[in-house]
């Protein structure tokens, strides 16, 4: 079984009880945040939510941690600049 | 109603208490942040095959088979993000406060990272979260990885990258671990983790993957994400060989120097700190496993960094003390009490020996150029660290921090922490203190909440 969400306006297939940061890194995505001052590409570091770099704007809610929300079938994430709002 | 105990944290230290205090016939409460038992050591996706690649899945198998069959009220995806003094101690979870007359902290610890030019590019991680991406979502890191840094941890996250098929261009190691040959003493009676380091290094061999000891990364480059390190020889003091830079190319890097233990709730309450050899700040301990703070616990890596096997025991002690504490007859007998007391002391010599051979490698300062991202959720390069105590005249971490905000975002120096207080000592020419570490480590709000969330609660 597979389902998919969207990211930045494409389809991203992934697996059930995949966090969003795992299906974006095997859909070969590897930011999808730019920091507010140098406008740098960052993406997955801790992978266990301590470093709060993944974070991401999922179903309009920014600052999402990536590594931590599992992914469901249809939600919509999009890439966060700076603090999201 | 009270609960004899709360343990927070369901990774072995906590685990083992629960089960232990349980047996012993208390009331027992298990919070843990995750969706899943096992916490990072035994994290895992539920399903087939989720024992591929642990160590001791038996011993959590046993675990958390006896916890289902038991009265622990076990309440996952329950981060703890404050604790009210007690008795009783009021626990706040997003959902709910739970209240016990004693309490357990077994909050485990991440990654312990050190910056260098480029370590802000996408495709470095810490080998913790290439480990995370792996074991708890089946995704590989990347198809040509470097795997750097210090310590024991490095080799089982090389060996899981190649178990799934990844090609694994290097194992960077700071440290020289021929050292453990000259530590008998330390060695003596942990022999499974020498023949655990052993398999780890057969594997490597097996797929002809270089393991190098005394070589540090010193540079990542890419544009989008990381397509090549720089790596160095350290010399004996571990600074980098002048003229021994080499160029790697590889598409991710899982990068870290041992680990942090996660001490937000412990500190909230007041509880005593020391620096530990490894230069992490860790609880103050009683032989039974208390804190400063009398009846609050503490067992794994929070006590000192030590991994899993010392985890266990020291939750298995704990488990047993605050039965004992909560007026339940021991469960213990003195035999086993001894060997619990033996191992452990044995598990802590090896853990000190460890630290010391796996220490961060002193001459990282210079690796750094002054536009290198050091706090990386505010962005601070070390040029304006270096300003904070050279012009503005900061002598502590404290200061420095407020003259220039490192620590002061998103993740409030979980990451940049220990660097910045290590970077400060060396610009003031000084060795690293407690009250340099302690600096980064108090975060009243031990984790994100809602205001919708605090809004709601009673009160």
């Amino acid at each position: 079984m597979s389902y998919a969400f969207r990211f930045d306006g494409r389809e991203v297939p992934a697996q059930p009880g995949q966090t969003v940061a795992a299906a974006l890194w095997a859909a070969g995505v590897r930011s999808w945040r730019t920091t507010r001052d140098r406008g740098a590409p960052r993406g997955l570091f801790c992978g266990i939510g301590i470093c709060f770099d993944c974070l991401v704007t999922i179903d309009g809610a920014p600052n999402q941690r990536a590594c931590l929300v599992p992914v469901r079938a249809g939600m919509v994430v999009v890439t966060q600049p700076g603090v999201g709002r | 109603m009270s609960y004899d105990v709360a343990v927070v944290g369901a990774g072995p230290a906590g685990l083992a208490a629960a089960v232990a205090a349980v047996r012993a016939g208390c009331r027992v409460a298990l919070l843990d942040a995750a969706p899943r038992l096992g916490g990072q050591y035994w994290r895992h996706r539920g399903g087939e095959g989720d024992d591929a690649g642990h160590r001791a899945w038996h011993v959590f198998a046993r675990l958390s088979a006896e916890l289902a069959g038991s009265t622990v009220d076990y309440s996952a995806g329950s981060a703890v993000w404050f604790v009210e003094p007690g008795p009783p101690f009021a626990l706040h979870t997003p959902d709910a406060v739970v209240r016990a007359d004693r309490i357990v902290l077994a909050t485990g610890a991440y990654d312990r990272s050190l910056p260098f030019p480029g370590w802000d590019l996408p495709g470095v991680v810490t080998p913790g979260a290439a480990q995370a991406l792996l074991k708890g979502s089946g995704v590989a890191i990347g198809t040509r990885v470097v795997v750097a840094g210090a310590g024991p941890f490095l080799l089982p996250v090389a060996t899981g990258l190649l178990a799934a098929g990844v090609r694994v261009v290097g194992v960077y190691e700071a440290g020289n671990p021929r050292r453990y040959a000259r530590a008998p003493g330390a060695v003596a009676g942990t022999a499974g983790k020498l023949r655990e380091a052993a398999g780890y290094l057969a594997a490597l061999a097996r797929h002809r993957v270089p393991y190098r000891t005394r070589r540090a990364v010193v540079a990542a480059y890419g544009n989008s994400s990381v397509s090549s390190v720089d790596i160095s020889r350290l010399d004996r003091s571990g600074s980098a060989v002048p003229g021994s830079v080499r160029r790697q190319p590889c598409d991710a890097l899982a990068i870290g120097y041992g680990f942090t233990p996660q001490l937000e709730l412990p500190l909230a309450l007041g509880c005593a700190t020391r620096l530990d050899v490894d230069g992490s700040l860790v609880l103050t301990v009683d032989v039974a496993g208390q804190t400063s703070i009398p009846g609050v616990y503490a067992a794994g890596e929070v006590t000192g960094v030590g991994g899993a096997l010392l985890a266990l025991v020291e939750g298995r002690l704990v488990g047993a003390v605050v039965a004992v504490a909560a007026g339940r007859p021991p469960v213990l007998t003195e035999v086993e009490l001894t060997r619990l007391l033996t191992r452990r002391a044995a598990l802590r010599r090896f853990a000190a020996v460890m630290h010391e051979i796996h220490a961060p490698p002193a001459g990282w300062p210079a690796w750094l150029r002054d536009d290198t991202v050091v706090c990386r959720c505010e962005e601070v390069p070390l040029a304006r660290i270096r300003s904070a105590v050279t012009e503005l005249g900061a002598t502590d971490a404290r200061t420095v921090k407020s003259f220039c905000r490192p620590g002061m975002g998103w993740c409030q120096g979980r990451v940049c922490g220990y660097a910045t207080a290590a970077l400060t000592a060396d610009l003031c020419g000084r060795s690293l203190t407690a009250a340099d570490v302690s600096a980064f480590a108090h975060r009243p709000i031990a984790q994100p909440v809602r205001l919708a969330d605090l809004a709601a609660e009673p009160g």
